[in-house]
């Protein structure tokens, strides 16, 4: 069972690895909506550093978004999702490990950027190293309910739209907990409550999220 | 694992038809009385409200509007957990009919919570805790009933609008809870404007008449909508023959 965990995780980085710069797409455009916010709203330092945790948490819900909304859909054309399905290893564990190299993928690079962000928000050095360490909690959950999304989702192609607006409610709580402890760090208040909400959301997600992204799709598998 | 006539009966769509034909006069008569009642006592008996004058009245469509779109998603939600687990056919009618009422009831609680907010807050929107679940509430709703009609109709549709309402109802408390917190720690205590002396009985009988009133109601056009889904789901089966056979003859 691990080894077919450990198998798919090193399947997926290879293939994201060799194809070209995949990767770099939601990277970019992570950074790109960031810097649309100082052009749009102005210069001005007061405003930034009080909206920054906002545009960071915003523009990696978005990034992941995206970059979710494929987790399945090129698995399930090649017919390697059936395979998987038909697999004898529990699918909850063999999703886990799918979701697991989509943040190693998609997620990681984010949250690598997000201390340089911040500096460019002016937000002060503890700022950013919370907003650091609270994607870093945070953004598995945003991979995790995404993943459920995307397996609801897998055989609607025509609706490029309909995922985000049925996992954007469920994304509420972890953006709330993660700007909170930026804006607390800002104020140079404690933040490890806020981050220890997070962790709990990070760990019941991935408790939960396998199991129901697997029923998902073996309910779509089974039409 | 499941008693024989447990099935027979709760899994038969033929004996809810029956079953529902039955109870549907009695739902709408207590709906009646507790209508008449509470919309007489909200409107006439009921005392005006010493610092919100006769605008308080509102309060007799709001809240019991509030708590049955709560009450519809929580329905909605175990119906869903019924159609994962059991299979239940009659589960998941009642769950997408559920859906397309309690968007409804979710939508007149965010309207009229609105228009209560603008003589009392003077605003007709505050990024209240209570007022931003209700709004999540709502797009949680959206989000069920657009993903059943995009789905293509087949079994796989009614699992799969139950995973979102399942995952949907586990969300809910702690999205409510998030937001609690969100609102304190930001915003100051506009929410002690709720925190008002408890209510005079003379307010409070009327507005529990209006909370049974608004969930009788849902009540009957949940019925009423089922036994039109279950018309166009059996369509061509043998037991609807024989129940309209009088009426076809």
């Amino acid at each position: 069972m691990l080894n077919a965990f450990f198998t798919i995780i090193k399947h997926e980085m290879l293939i994201t690895l060799r194809s070209a710069h995949a990767w770099l797409i939601p990277l970019l455009f992570f950074g790109m909506v960031v810097c649309l916010f100082p052009l749009t709203l102005g210069p001005d330092t007061d405003v930034l550093k009080k909206i920054a945790p906002g545009i960071v948490w915003v523009a990696a819900v978005l990034a992941t978004l995206l970059s979710i909304e494929n987790i399945f859909r090129a698995d399930a054309e090649a017919g390697y999702l059936d395979l998987l399905l038909l697999s004898p290893q529990p699918l909850a564990f063999l999703m886990l490990a799918k979701i697991i190299s989509h943040w190693l993928v998609y997620g990681l690079p984010l949250v690598m950027l997000s201390p340089l962000l911040g500096m460019v928000l002016q937000l002060t050095p503890a700022a950013s190293l919370t907003l650091f360490y609270s994607l870093l909690i945070g953004t598995p959950v945003l991979s995790m309910m995404g993943a459920i999304g995307a397996a609801l989702t897998v055989n609607i192609r025509q609706q490029s739209l309909l995922l985000p607006i049925l996992i954007l409610p469920l994304y509420i709580p972890v953006l709330i907990f993660g700007t909170n402890a930026v804006m607390a760090a800002d104020n140079n208040l404690p933040v490890s409550g806020d981050l220890a909400l997070m962790a709990a959301l990070s760990l019941a997600s991935m408790a939960f999220a396998p199991l129901f992204t697997s029923l998902a799709l073996r309910t779509g598998a089974n039409q | 694992m499941i008693p024989q006539w447990f099935k027979n009966y709760f899994f038969s769509l033929r004996a809810f038809y029956q079953t529902s034909s039955l109870l549907l006069p009695w739902l709408i008569a207590a709906f009646s009385v507790c209508f008449i009642y509470g919309l007489a006592g909200g409107l006439f008996l009921a005392p005006a409200d010493y610092q919100q004058g006769d605008a308080f009245r509102i309060i007799y469509v709001h809240v019991p509007a509030a708590l049955t779109a709560m009450a519809v998603y929580s329905i909605m939600a175990m119906s869903g957990l019924m159609v994962l687990v059991f299979r239940m056919k009659i589960a998941a009618i009642c769950m997408t009919c559920s859906a397309q009422i309690g968007v409804w009831f979710t939508f007149l609680a965010l309207v009229t919570g609105s228009i209560w907010g603008k003589p009392m807050w003077g605003t007709w929107w505050i990024w209240d805790a209570r007022l931003t679940s209700v709004l999540v509430l709502f797009f949680l709703y959206l989000g069920f009933i657009i993903l059943h009609s995009v789905l293509p109709n087949n079994s796989g549709r009614d699992r799969a609008c139950a995973i979102l309402a399942v995952v949907g109802v586990i969300n809910l408390p702690v999205i409510h809870y998030s937001v609690i917190w969100w609102n304190t720690l930001h915003q100051g205590p506009t929410i002690s404007k709720f925190a008002r002396p408890s209510i005079a009985p003379a307010m409070l009988h009327p507005l529990l008449a209006m909370i049974a009133a608004f969930l009788l109601f849902y009540g009957i056009i949940l019925l009423t909508r089922m036994r039109n889904e279950i018309l166009l789901r059996e369509i061509k089966s043998q037991w609807i023959k024989e129940e309209f056979s009088h009426e076809l003859a």
